[in-house]
């Protein structure tokens, strides 16, 4: 598992591997806001958790399809089924792979870009709390999409599709803890409430995901 | 003589050759009688005047929303665990008619909101988890489609529902804490205090009766052409072959 994860990791880092897109992608959905939106303060900070949260669930969406699919093509995955570690494991260290490569950069970075939309002081760490708490879900949630959908041709879109609507909790309680933390509110319900959803992802999808990898594969 | 007798396709259909249009009947006739009943036989509400009359197909198509996937959910099941073509057959005709009560029940409370509430939509939790469900719908409708062998999309849809039904209970509790409501409560539980007054209360179980006979005729009327879909496809693959 452990060999799968660094085997991810060094191919998103290196040349083509799409590494830095979400990043950018994230950055772009930020900095076209407020050309919607207006640029004033008093209208952008309020709207600054959501945003932040909605760009990056986008910016995670974005890469998911590569997620199974370039080893779907090159033969990687039927050796990784037949491999000594069970599928549930592959599917774990996959969905760890892509947390590690969009999740983490982007909880990282979206303090900084929350400088851009006015967001309150003491809304930033909250922010980066809540995405670190969050993301991984996304992650597991994403990777079960990208499980149920590596068979098709044009799976893209679908992916979108079916992946989003499963996005709901997750979106609600982490963007809740975001503007809790701007506004000084008590967030202790909601920031449990979306570890407990993480959690529960962490402990639940891999199975999912490797029953979905099993019937593509058959 | 078990309920896995009809998991045999030939059997299935004999059964419900005869049972379709008894259920269909049974379903017009109760629709037809509770609505009438319910329109032009009941009084008018003291506060929501006529558009009260609504409740007789919002409700039903409401509950039949979230028994459609219910549904669905056991059928996955037995195709998961007895790998019963039938139940997989069952669970995909389940869902074009589960969607349409989704969106009847969004309209028509759409409908009723304009009048009583002064909008057609609001982020209420009832309505918001409803529109969730419809996307779930969307969603599991769209794979089925997008997979050309059927035992894979039987497998992959089952495994969806499963994961889709523990995101929609999740989601449906997530929405409650997050805003609060505009919706009332339930116009029927077995908790008599809270339920509509008697007067609606005989018409409108008339008329679920009727959705739920409607129902169960559409689902085993889709699964029967389903079945003869994978009959005339074996059929020309035959042709082919030969």
């Amino acid at each position: 598992m452990i060999r799968i994860l660094a085997r991810d990791l060094r191919l998103a880092v290196r040349a083509g591997g799409g590494f830095g897109l979400s990043l950018a992608f994230f950055l772009i959905v930020v900095v076209l806001v407020p050309f919607a939106i207006g640029p004033e303060t008093a209208r952008l900070s309020p709207i600054a958790p959501g945003v932040l949260w909605i760009g990056a669930l986008l910016a995670c969406l974005l890469s998911l399809d590569r997620v199974f699919a370039l080893d779907r093509e090159d033969g990687a995955l039927d050796l990784l089924a037949t491999a000594p570690v069970p599928l549930e494991g592959v599917a774990l260290a996959k969905a760890a792979a892509h947390w590690l490569t969009t999740g983490l950069p982007l909880s990282l970075a979206a303090p900084f870009l929350a400088v851009l939309l006015g967001l309150p002081w003491p809304g930033h760490p909250w922010l980066c709390v809540s995405l670190l708490v969050g993301t991984p879900a996304l992650s597991l949630i994403g990777t079960f999409g990208a499980g149920l959908t590596v068979g098709l041709k044009r799976g893209g879109l679908l992916l979108s599709l079916l992946v989003l609507p499963l996005y709901v909790p997750t979106l609600i309680f982490g963007a809740d803890v975001a503007r809790r933390g701007a506004e000084g509110l008590d967030l202790g319900a909601p920031l449990s409430l979306l570890g407990a959803v993480t959690a529960g992802c962490v402990a639940l999808l891999p199975f999912a995901t490797a029953a979905a990898l099993r019937v593509n594969l058959r | 003589m078990s309920i896995w007798t009809y998991a045999n396709p030939a059997k299935f259909m004999a059964t419900t050759a005869r049972a379709v249009p008894i259920l269909s009947l049974l379903a017009g006739a109760c629709l037809l009688g509770g609505l009438a009943w319910g329109f032009f036989f009941t009084p008018d509400d003291y506060r929501q005047g006529a558009t009260v009359k609504i409740i007789y197909l919002h409700v039903p198509s409401a509950l039949m929303a979230i028994n459609a996937w219910l549904m669905m959910l056991v059928a996955s099941l037995i195709w998961l665990v007895r790998r019963h073509h039938v139940s997989a057959l069952a669970a995909k005709a389940a869902a074009p008619v589960g969607v349409t009560m989704t969106l009847i029940a969004l309209v028509t409370g759409a409908v009723w909101g304009s009048p009583m509430w002064g909008t057609y939509w609001a982020w209420d939790p009832r309505l918001t988890s409803f529109l969730i469900l419809f996307l779930f719908y969307i969603g599991y409708m769209a794979l089925w489609s997008a997979i050309e062998d059927p035992d894979t999309a039987a497998d992959l849809t089952s495994v969806l529902c499963l994961v889709g039904s523990v995101f929609a209970i999740l989601s449906r509790y997530a929405v409650n804490f997050w805003n609060q409501g505009l919706h009332q409560g339930a116009s029927l539980s077995l908790d008599k205090e809270e339920n509509v007054a008697d007067v609606f209360y005989y018409p409108l179980l008339v008329c679920i009766a009727g959705f739920v006979l409607l129902f169960v005729a559409l689902v085993l009327a889709r699964t029967r052409t389903e079945i003869r879909a994978r009959r005339l496809h074996a059929l020309q693959l035959r042709e082919r072959m030969a």
